[in-house]
């Protein structure tokens, strides 16, 4: 009943796409480039049908209807409410349709948003937008039907992964979809600006708030994924250069460069054809990924179930993409006509992008290297954090200083007058920096040098601030929160990389035990019972003689019935200066329990420094000048 | 359309990475268990944990079974494993072969010292790379060959008991 409903509501949806795919190409054959009452029709019954498949689809998961195949397999009776509509998107059907509803919503509000100004390009943007949506719902339908009925109906389904069954997970693949999925709209835009020749600055003013919006929930998505994996997965770390973290910072550069290139499109009519390729790589590289991840490939923590025959699919459908957008952007040549100055607003726009492909270029081939060397040698490698540091954290140095010079450079020409301050805020930063390794503890010459440019970055951009309240003059708070918040983010991420101390213990319930200035006791240990799981709760107090505190930590072993698995879940005390992390493992036939314990310096900042950096795009968005 | 040399090139690297994809999805995985069972071990070079020699197949003795395990000091269900691999040193007829992956070497002394060292032989794969040969695609995982260095069970994930009493099973059945 259920199944028969949600396969005529995607249906439903195909018709409807098809039918706006057929409409619009009318409109646009007779060159009338009238906007039809049935276009718009057929959009409102589109979205209607791919919102109301998305709610019957987590109508499912709330009742626990285990005739869905999905269902079965990613749900459980006994999960608390939160989780089971989380499972919609915890597996690749559901996620996929989640993936066309974000599609649908962009390309509707879209085209309700351009339709007025400029009708033959928001046409071409709704034709495209629509005939990647039918791809994507033909694959949806035919290899990963969420719908997909078994007989007879299952009594229980087989429950969702326990290390997915968490508050930032359930909201983290949403968010990531708002950014890469959302960069499909400027690929269709950026394709129907070239069909329909549209001027530079029009296509500009049309794309930048979909480019600032999905940047920023692109921005959102990553760091709460990043504080998902430092609490949950019981190792400290926040981010390990696995394949499909990867997968989600290739378009992150993307949009991060074309965010900033759009700028110099609108105000100055130059590098057209440069935010076109941005436009269309944006997507392409999220596809890509998603190729990546979803075919199984490339292994990695996260567990999605890999299927060859999708990776297929997917592949056939980012080639023909890949091939058409590009011989459409090569056919319709745009001329550029180029006179940029070396100060100049434009410039440093253009280092910017430059950084960003370089950054891209490092991830994407250290992500694609491992599947290139068994292709062609048969031989397996694994290119792991150390590539990706030893080649990226160099280059963040000039990295940060463009950063901090950037915002202040007029457009057109400028010149450097204030050498003053300048100079100063570079003193400055080597005396904190001085202070810094002098007072706490000595670190690398790569991690000084990073430090120095970081606080040069967080200076600069203060002065910059305080000058500009100070005279009362235009004040770019968007730029202002991000630039600051990275220089924040890249100085306490270089702190806590060389501040952080890690010790290995056994313990028994009764002992204490002294690391260093500290004391570790084990107190007592009890058992609960919690809504789907029983929870084994150590109950530990450290203590500082030094800086004399008290804490009490309480890590927990989570035995899961359905399905069977044993988590870690760390305790975490955190405030301004550190956290203290500790996770408790039991080791078989034995009284003894194993003890990481974690000083971890800064968590806090990364964490507030990373959301200041995402908040400036919503800034942008949402506040008029 | 102009063609130029720049985008000729573009044209046949992407052709080229797309062909890649492609035969990479229809590739014999090497990460599934069943297809390294049977088969011979490959041909590794791994140094030891407390020095720089290696250690390859030839070393290994042609009279016992061999149970190679790869661990790490910051793995928890390591830890959890670690007393069963305890109870299997004291088997005479199997050859403990611990490969310590991606750690670094204080601590992986520091986790024996704790918790008592189970292996005949120690070796190091700080990178990662060699272990990818044995098919691992995570830590635990264990691999137990026999004396002629065939595969005959993996063991994916920390073993428990069950996994304990096939071991010895197997190796006592001849």
């Amino acid at each position: 009943m259920l199944s028969n409903t949600g396969n005529i509501l995607l249906i439903g949806s195909i018709v409807s796409t098809f039918l706006i795919i057929y409409f619009t190409y009318q409109s646009l054959k007779e060159r009338s480039f009238q906007i039809k009452k049935n276009i718009i029709y057929w959009s409102f019954l589109q979205i209607t049908f791919v919102i109301a498949s998305f709610l019957l689809l987590i109508f499912a998961f709330v009742f626990s209807d285990f005739s869905l195949l999905a269902v079965y397999q990613n749900s459980h009776t006994a999960k608390p409410l939160f989780y089971k509509i989380s499972g919609v998107w915890g597996n690749h059907e559901g996620s996929m349709l989640l993936w066309i509803n974000i599609m649908v919503l962009f390309s509707y509000l879209f085209f309700v948003f351009n339709n007025k100004t400029n009708s033959a390009f928001s046409l071409y943007t709704l034709v495209v937008q629509n005939i990647l949506i039918l791809g994507f719902l033909i694959f949806l339908i035919f290899d990963s039907n969420p719908f997909f009925k078994i007989l007879p109906t299952p009594i229980e389904g087989l429950g969702l992964n326990p290390i997915l069954q968490d508050p930032a997970l359930a909201i983290h693949p949403p968010l990531l979809y708002l950014g890469f999925v959302g960069s499909s709209i400027y690929f269709s835009a950026a394709v129907a600006a070239i069909l329909s020749n549209s001027n530079g600055k029009n296509f500009a003013l049309s794309i930048k708030k979909w480019v600032l919006i999905s940047w920023s929930f692109q921005s959102l998505g990553i760091i709460v994924g990043s504080i998902w994996a430092y609490y949950e997965l019981g190792w400290g770390g926040f981010w390990f250069w696995d394949p499909v973290e990867n997968a989600s910072l290739i378009p992150w550069f993307c949009m991060t460069a074309l965010a900033h290139s759009v700028l110099v499109l609108e105000k100055r009519n130059y590098l057209y054809n440069w935010v076109l390729i941005l436009s269309l790589i944006t997507f392409i590289s999220s596809v890509t990924g998603t190729f990546l991840v979803r075919s199984g490939i490339l292994n990695s923590v996260h567990t999605f179930a890999n299927d060859p025959s999708r990776g297929l699919y997917i592949l056939i459908f980012l080639s023909l993409m890949i091939f058409s957008s590009f011989i459409i952007f090569f056919k319709r040549r745009i001329n550029d006509q180029f006179n940029l100055n070396a100060i100049s607003k434009e410039t440093f726009i253009l280092g910017n992008n430059w950084f960003m492909m370089f950054y891209l270029a490092t991830v994407f081939v250290g992500t694609i290297y491992p599947i290139f060397t068994q292709v062609l040698y048969n031989t397996n490698i694994s290119v792991g954090p150390p590539f990706y540091n030893q080649v990226i954290a160099p280059i963040l140095i000039p990295f940060l200083i463009f950063m901090a010079v950037g915002p202040k450079i007029g457009w057109v020409k400028s010149k450097f007058i204030t050498y003053k301050p300048f100079f100063i805020i570079i003193v400055l930063s080597l005396l904190i920096n001085f202070l810094i390794s002098y007072f706490l503890k000595s670190y690398n010459l790569i991690s000084n040098l990073i430090v120095i440019s970081s606080l040069f970055l967080i200076l600069h951009s203060l002065k910059d601030f305080i000058t500009n309240v100070k005279s009362n003059s235009y004040l770019n708070l968007a730029s202002f929160f991000s630039h600051l918040g990275f220089g924040i983010l890249i100085l306490f991420i270089v702190l806590n990389h060389n501040f952080s101390e890690e010790f290995d213990l056994n313990i028994k319930v009764g002992q204490t035990k002294k690391i260093g200035n500290m004391e570790i006791k084990f107190n007592n240990l009890k058992i609960e019972n919690r809504e789907n799981y029983n929870a084994v709760i150590g109950d530990f107090n450290i203590q500082d003689f030094q800086r004399n505190y008290l804490k009490k930590l309480n890590p927990e072993i989570r035995v899961y019935e359905n399905p069977q698995t044993l988590t870690f879940e760390s305790a975490i005390n955190s405030n301004l200066k550190q956290d203290i992390y500790l996770t408790m493992s039991n080791i078989d036939g034995s009284d003894f329990y194993n003890i990481k314990f974690q000083v971890k310096p800064f968590m806090l900042w990364i964490w507030l420094a990373a959301f200041l950096t995402a908040s400036g795009g919503l800034v942008r968005v949402f506040l008029k000048k | 359309m102009k063609v130029s040399f720049l985008k000729i090139i573009s044209f046949c690297l992407v052709i080229f990475t797309i062909i890649v994809f492609f035969i990479a999805l229809n590739i014999d995985k090497r990460y599934s268990t069943e297809n390294i069972i049977g088969k011979k071990i490959d041909n590794f070079k791994i140094k030891f944990l407390s020095h720089d020699q290696n250690f390859e197949n030839k070393d290994l003795s042609n009279d016992k079974y061999h149970l190679i395990n790869i661990w790490a000091s910051w793995c928890l269900p390591c830890k959890k494993e670690h007393p069963i691999l305890m109870k299997l040193s004291n088997e005479d007829n199997l050859n403990l072969i611990g490969i310590n992956f991606k750690d670094k070497k204080k601590n992986a002394n520091n986790f024996l010292k704790d918790l008592g060292n189970p292996y005949n032989v120690i070796l190091s794969d700080t990178d990662g790379t060699s272990s990818i040969s044995f098919g691992v695609f995570g830590v635990p995982e264990t691999i137990l060959i026999n004396e002629k260095h065939i595969v005959i069970k993996k063991f994916i994930g920390p073993l428990d008991t069950n996994d304990y009493k096939n071991i010895l099973n197997v190796i006592y059945e001849n």
